[in-house]
């Protein structure tokens, strides 16, 4: 049954995609939504008899690549961790599905769309099932596959192109990372079956082996090899170009790939990994460090945003951040919990965005927007309740875990685990702020845009609202509800590692359990002052410190330096290679050069016209002189 | 089975229907009908025969099978002998697989010389099935040199408008390879006494006569891979070929530098294979980043993608050299992978090219607005490219990595920039000719693809989906083969680093 969890969508996927123009589009929505909707009921069931202390299950498929030692399958494994994450994946995608027929109502691409969805759901459930690296590896790709088709949905656009193919590259690049330390894992360990791995990953335990010509422990270097991979396909510091960007792609998408799931594949990566990561404490710093510096970072250019969307883009940026300092200071469940609570509530996030979008016939641009609330009334509701638990208000989902969180990186007594914690905290003052100036923008004050949309503004189809409401009730209950789960060793058996790190969270300080709630409350105050009583500040504030804003504005200038440094370079020495080498140098001094100077020899040497068969006679000739030549040198010799 | 000389009735099939054409009789429609439904039936058929030769072929040894031995020369000691391991079944299948679908993708586009197209093709089929069975070095010189004429002949009469400029840059790329190639052998007779490949496999030659031998062996196969710097011949010919014949050139005849390396150069000359792999990795590992590099600045789709097969062949030739199980498996599967799919991305270029008779790339964009199935395939065979996991191209390569992490980590860091730089090219190449606005007016009535095109692609789809998902029915044949290929390289071999210049 539980294999029926991954392969229901996969089934969907096929349906609506070979036979989309025979369904139709009515036909293909059902095709889609029933089967993801089931898998996602089994996923919850799967779920609690995990929960209920039924052991772990491996389901066979059958061998995929099997070379030598080198030994593939398919098969899926069911523990606590995948339970978690078939009842986040399978959660989402179904409401994603169903809202989804909603937005793209009117679209020409349906049965494309929701094939993609299903096929996209199909590759993350046999990413989260993995028993194997390689299997990790194809869900990997199958997920990054549907991200660029994806946010490259609207072909016709050529900013939803380049976004696209930006997503897939940048991936390719933490992927670089990835298949090498895959292949490395295999060198050390004879294997890439995640069981044997971790049994035997104490023994490789302060080994170093040669790389790159280099003497490093083994399982610092694999370990950063590996998260490379999860650098990219979540978006950390370097390789956060993407995300951004691929907001281009419909809202719905950016719902379920680019916020509740796929983006935190890097995590569940990473924590998965735990046994290894677990002996590997300098790459745990890295993760840590990484993870830290792009919460702050993305939380500062969340600050000057103007189109909603990327407005909540950079949040989750940012927020995966935080699951990833989490990890990083082995508090391995507190990053998965915030996971499972983010989820919720970024995607009712986004989807309340494409509401409002959907409202304001496709505007994104909030400074065309404003007093919206009258118009969407439940909408508005429901993103107050998103903003809310995302700023980590006591009491709703984004409290817990970004608590534990904060107490556990604090609880590390590191100074990385102190780095973290700052930040954080400071990523968490922003957090509050922006959700709020978006609420400000959005709906409060006086509509700012054209007034022919606001006429036409209205509320969305219940096909739209009812997911949200599931939605919104996670982003309230998951966190209240989900702790107790978390913070239970029981629970996650095997699956993971680091239970020392929740532990010491418990242990924290008063004052480091209230600052959250105060740094949330701080960034609320600090909105409601600048966009509702003082709305001419903002302006006025951007101008008094100009280098700064223009700094924020175009996110560090990334984008910028990555094009200098790197597209171009790559671009002009292929064309110098391709000219210059090819051209020049080895058809100058080869064919070309030989070419010209056995044709003027033949011309010379007899007045025949130049057929093909004779320059072969003739090269033969050559042939059977060199071959008389050198028969004779030996001879001597 | 017993008793039925399957090579050679493999080999002599297509030439049988050579000579059926040779006799239709009638005007030139009739003619033109008739021989093209010959060759198919006689394509199709050898296609059966290739895969009743799979199927009966014991994976659990590493001799050759299905063994012919008449005498030919009898005073020289030459033999006509022919037989097959684990590494030539299936090129054999793959040659026989690709030639039906040239033939139908020749159907319509071919009007001039149909009969002496088609003869071209199963002469071409003949000689390369030839190639693989032969277990004697001077049958196996033959039938490597005499597949050159048939394919010189397709790029010279049926190619495009600089197809006498490419035919010739082949054929002298090729020739002094041959050159070399023949001073090889015969070297190899006078040391050995013998042309008979099994025996030389087992001759030691002196080491200082090896490293000889292996560079005039090296000369030849890999023009043939094509390795850089000698494979400007490639885009050129692959440019001017007509599509079939590129499908051939990029699906067959590079392999036979592969094998080539695998039957002769590995096996025979050990020693010089160890001194000479960082050689190959260097040669290699510039191959896949120099043509990456070039091909992402490509305007002719033919040539982009006559780019990119130099750099998955850089694949090929990293497996093949590392002399581990994956290494040399992957580099098979890679061989494999490749033959289909850039045969398939060829084909694509063909479908527009025949409609709109132009292979630039700036001259399309946004087909996918009028060509939603041609999308579809194209998007299969452009993920295969870049080595997407559950597509053929992604077992070989990722196979070769592993081996090669084994033996060199600098080797492997560098390949696996082409994993980047590959989906560079491929997805940009992608876009800007299915994606973007429809904007051309002639564009606006082109049409999808037809049923018969539907027909060339869907085999090719199901075997890139059927190596990607599930390869064993392909690796099972060479464990054997492989694994005896190691212990007749290995002990000589020794941990090669790469030699940076």
């Amino acid at each position: 049954m539980n294999s029926a969890i991954v392969f229901l969508p996969l089934l969907g996927a096929a349906l609506a995609g070979l036979f989309g123009r025979v369904l139709g589009d009515r036909g293909s929505q059902i095709a889609t939504c029933v089967p993801v909707s089931i898998s996602a009921i089994l996923g919850w069931v799967a779920l609690f008899q995990l929960a209920g202390g039924q052991g772990d299950q491996t389901v066979q498929i059958f061998t995929w690549i099997d070379s030598g030692a080198f030994e593939a399958a398919w098969s899926l494994r069911f523990d606590a961790l995948t339970g978690v994450m078939l009842a986040v994946v399978g959660s989402v995608s179904a409401l994603v599905h169903v809202y989804s027929v909603g937005y793209m109502h009117g679209d020409p691409g349906i049965p494309r769309f929701m094939s993609y969805l299903s096929l996209f759901t199909f590759s993350m459930l046999m990413l989260v099932t993995a028993d194997n690296l390689l299997q990790l590896f194809f869900g990997w790709e199958g997920v990054g596959l549907c991200s660029y088709l994806l946010i490259g949905f609207w072909y016709k656009k050529p900013e939803a192109n380049a976004a696209a193919i930006k997503a897939f590259l940048v991936n390719r690049v933490g992927d670089f990372g990835f298949a090498l330390g895959i292949v490395g894992v295999f060198l050390v360990f004879n294997t890439i079956d995640l069981q044997t791995i971790f049994e035997s990953a104490p023994r490789v335990a302060g080994s170093t082996f040669v790389f790159l010509g280099y003497e490093v422990d083994i399982l610092t270097t694999l370990c950063l090899l590996l998260f490379m991979g999860a650098m990219g396909k979540s978006a950390q510091l370097g390789l956060h170009t993407w995300l951004p960007d691929a907001m281009e792609g419909p809202t719905p998408v950016s719902a379920l790939i680019h916020a509740a799931t796929m983006v935190t594949a890097g995590v569940f990566m990473v924590a998965r990994l735990s046994p290894l990561f677990e002996l590997a404490p300098v790459a745990l710093e890295v993760v840590a460090f990484v993870g830290a510096s792009t919460a702050f970072f993305a939380a500062t250019i969340g600050l000057c945003q103007n189109d909603i969307k990327r407005v909540v883009a950079y949040s989750t940026c940012s927020q995966l951040g935080y699951m990833f300092f989490a990890c990083g200071v082995s508090a391995y469940a507190a990053g998965i919990f915030h996971l499972f609570t983010h989820a919720f509530f970024k995607a009712l996030l986004f989807l309340g965005s494409g509401s409002v979008i959907h409202a304001l016939h496709g505007e994104q641009d909030m400074r065309r927007m404003g007093g919206l609330w009258r118009k969407i009334p439940i909408t508005y509701g429901l993103m107050w309740v998103g903003s809310l638990a995302l700023a980590g208000v006591p009491f709703f989902a984004g409290f817990y875990s970004k608590d534990i969180i904060l107490e556990a990186a604090f609880g590390a007594h590191t100074a990385i685990g102190l780095y973290a914690f700052w930040l954080g905290i400071a990523a968490a003052v922003m957090t509050a702020f922006y959700s709020w100036r978006l609420l400000f923008m959005t709906f409060h004050g006086t509509f700012r845009g054209d007034h022919h949309k606001l006429d036409h503004a209205h509320e969305s189809p219940p096909v739209m609202l009812i997911p949200l409401f599931f939605l919104a009730a996670g982003a309230a209950l998951a966190g209240y509800f989900g702790l107790p789960m978390v913070e239970s060793e029981a629970f996650w058996g095997e699956s993971l590692r680091g239970f020392h790190a929740i532990e010491a969270a418990h242990h924290a300080p008063d004052w480091v359990v209230v600052l959250p709630t105060v740094a949330a409350a701080a960034g609320i105050a600090v909105a409601y002052l600048l966009y509702v009583l003082k709305p001419a500040w903002p302006a006025r504030i951007a101008g008094a410190l100009r280098p700064l804003y223009l700094f924020l504005l175009n996110k560090w200038y990334f984008d910028e330096l990555y094009d200098a440094v790197l597209v171009r370079p790559a671009k002009a020495i292929g064309y110098a290679l391709w000219k210059g080498g090819d051209g020049a140098v080895i058809d100058g001094l080869g064919p070309d050069g030989i070419a010209a100077a056995t044709l003027n020899l033949a011309r010379r040497a007899v007045r025949l016209q130049s057929g093909y068969v004779y320059h072969y006679a003739f090269a033969m000739l050559i042939g059977v002189a060199l071959l008389v030549t050198w028969y004779l040198v030996r001879g001597v010799m | 089975m017993d008793g039925l000389p399957l090579l050679s009735l493999l080999i002599g099939l297509p030439i049988a229907g050579t000579l059926c054409m040779l006799v239709v009789r009638g005007d030139t429609a009739v003619v033109a009908r008739n021989v093209r439904y010959i060759a198919l039936w006689t394509s199709l058929i050898t296609f059966g025969l290739s895969i009743l030769l799979w199927i009966s072929f014991d994976p659990s040894t590493a001799d050759f099978q299905f063994v012919e031995r008449r005498p030919w020369i009898p005073d020289y000691g030459i033999n006509y002998h022919l037989g097959v391991d684990g590494i030539s079944v299936l090129l054999i299948v793959l040659s026989a697989f690709l030639i039906p679908l040239c033939i139908i993708a020749s159907w319509d586009s071919i009007t001039t010389r149909v009969r002496e197209y088609m003869i071209a093709f199963l002469m071409l089929e003949a000689l390369m099935i030839g190639v693989f069975c032969a277990l004697d070095f001077v049958l196996f010189y033959l039938f490597f040199e005499a597949m050159l004429i048939p394919m010189f002949l397709i790029i010279g009469v049926w190619g495009g408008p600089r197809r006498v400029y490419a035919a010739f840059k082949f054929f002298l790329f090729t020739l002094v390879g041959s050159v070399l190639l023949l001073l090889a052998l015969l070297a190899m007779y006078f040391q050995a006494g013998t042309t008979d490949i099994p025996t030389l496999m087992a001759t030691e030659f002196a080491p200082e006569l090896q490293r000889w031998l292996w560079l005039a062996l090296f000369a030849s196969f890999a023009v043939k891979v094509p390795m850089w710097p000698v494979h400007t011949w490639l885009p050129d010919a692959h440019v001017e070929a007509p599509t079939a014949g590129s499908v051939i050139l990029a699906g067959v005849l590079l392999k036979m530098g592969g094998y080539g390396f695998l039957r002769f150069s590995l096996p025979m000359l050990p020693d010089a294979t160890a001194y000479f792999t960082p050689l190959v990795f260097t040669l290699s590992v510039v191959a896949i980043i120099y043509t990456s590099l070039v091909a992402l600045m490509q305007e002719d789709m033919k040539k982009l993608i006559a780019y990119s097969s130099v750099a998955h062949m850089g694949f090929v030739t990293i497996g093949i050299f590392t002399l581990t199980t994956q290494g040399i498996e992957g580099g098979m599967v890679q061989m494999l992978s490749h033959g289909v799919v850039s045969g398939a991305l060829f084909l694509c270029v063909g479908v527009v090219y025949d409609r709109m008779h132009s292979r630039l790339i700036a001259r399309y964009g946004g087909l996918v607005h009028r060509m939603p199935i041609y999308a579809g395939v194209f998007m299969v065979f452009m993920l295969a490219s870049v080595g997407l996991p559950g597509t053929s191209g992604f077992v070989g390569e990722f196979l070769v990595l592993t081996g090669a992490f084994q033996v060199s980590t600098w080797v492997t860091f560098l390949a696996t920039t082409g994993i980047v730089l590959g989906a560079a090219y491929m997805l940009w190449l992608y876009r800007r000719v299915i994606f973007g606005e429809l904007v051309r007016e002639d564009l606006k009535s082109i049409v999808d693809l037809g049923r018969r095109e539907i027909l060339i692609f869907a085999p090719l789809v199901l075997v890139v989906l059927w190596i990607g998902i599930y390869p064993d029915p392909f690796l099972r044949v060479m464990h054997a083969t492989v694994a005896h290929l190691i212990t007749q390289t290995a002990g000589t071999v020794s941990t090669a680093e790469l030699e940076l210049p």
